[in-house]
């Protein structure tokens, strides 16, 4: 996984940038994993989700309070067919 | 081993303490559709289905993991695409977290043109998530030593490949299959290269305590019929393997009585 290059240091006053699933998004300063998924639109206790930060699990009980940092590589990931 | 029994009722398989009653595992990769899974699991009667994780895709419409919970089967995650054993030591972990199961099947990949598996990467990806506390079905090479390998570092059973995956080409070196099934402590999984319902009955004939199979029904024309004719195959293969076949013979052994024959 990874291989993408990280974002740009962070600039006095500018807002937040993760790679999301390999592309940069902006995300207001402070937001969690679990408004992270609001935003992607993924209802909250989704069974068949789960969410890797810097190559690190990120457990279910710690969306809500997992700020997401600059130049956090964030993968999102789901349940599909397969094997 | 009681040749009495002819339903297989009674002949469970049992995988890290858990009892199934079939010996079909469906794979659910290649489905045009979530409803040709379900007609494939209920025609399949398999109880563990594979799932696998992927970047979430906005467009995408239901829910495989409903589709499977509607079912009532047992979610097996596998580690599918991964190339390194760190690759598929995080995904077990995603897949634990995403699926609630300690449950993986684990795939570390040598290439993309073969699909398979990386001998060394699984060994340590097996290792590493046995350590965890997973219940480690690694997918690997008709390799009786590393079969060996992967039992003893803790794995709940050897999941040994026919031919390569998707490829259909059923089971290219029975010889070792034999020799893996016949050392084995642990269950014996045929997974990849089942093309059609001999392969599966073949898998089983030769020991395999099961089989898995993905392509050969959700690509064939009619998934569901050709679900429940690998079940019967890897019914009838399984009850042959019981029942102890007749050793061949190079030449002609008459079955009717030799003596008594009219002289006209």
């Amino acid at each position: 996984m990874g291989g993408a290059s990280r974002p740009a240091p962070l600039r006095a006053g500018a807002g937040v940038t993760i790679l999301l699933n390999g592309e940069a998004r902006e995300l207001t300063p402070g937001t969690t994993v679990r408004g992270l998924l609001d935003a992607l639109d993924v209802p909250g206790g989704t069974r068949g989700v789960a969410i890797a930060v810097d190559a690190e699990v990120v457990p279910r009980g710690e969306w809500e309070t997992t700020e997401l940092d600059h130049g956090a590589r964030v993968e999102v990931l789901r349940a599909i067919q397969g094997g | 081993m009681s040749v009495t029994d002819h339903t297989l009722t009674t002949d469970p398989l049992t995988i890290a303490g858990r009892e199934l009653s079939s010996r079909l595992l469906l794979g659910t990769g290649g489905f045009r559709s979530l409803e040709a899974i379900a007609a494939a699991i209920e025609a399949s009667g398999s109880e563990l289905v594979t799932v696998a994780l992927r970047r979430i895709d906005p467009d995408a419409r239901g829910s495989i993991v409903d589709a499977l919970d509607h079912a009532g089967v047992q979610l097996l995650p596998n580690t599918a695409g991964c190339f390194t054993a760190r690759d598929a030591v995080l995904t077990a972990k995603l897949a634990r977290e995403a699926f609630g199961t300690d449950w993986i099947k684990l795939e570390v990949i040598g290439d993309d043109r073969t699909l398979l598996p990386d001998a060394p990467a699984l060994l340590e990806a097996a290792e590493e998530l046995v350590d965890d506390g997973f219940v480690v079905l690694p997918y690997t090479n008709d390799d009786p030593i590393l079969a060996r390998r992967l039992e003893d570092v803790g794995c709940a059973a050897v999941m040994p490949l026919g031919s390569p995956i998707g490829s259909g080409m059923g089971l290219l070196n029975t010889y070792n299959l034999r020799l893996i099934c016949e050392r084995a402590g642990v269950p014996v999984i045929l997974d990849a290269g089942v093309g059609t319902a001999s392969d599966a009955a073949l898998a089983m004939e030769l020991g395999c305590d099961a089989v898995l199979c993905a392509s050969a029904v959700s690509r064939a024309e009619d998934p569901a019929a050709m679900a429940r004719a690998v079940r019967l195959g890897t019914e009838g293969g399984r009850l042959a393997y019981r029942a102890g076949r007749i050793p061949r013979r190079l030449h002609a052994q008459a079955s009717t009585p030799e003596d008594g024959v009219a002289q006209f």
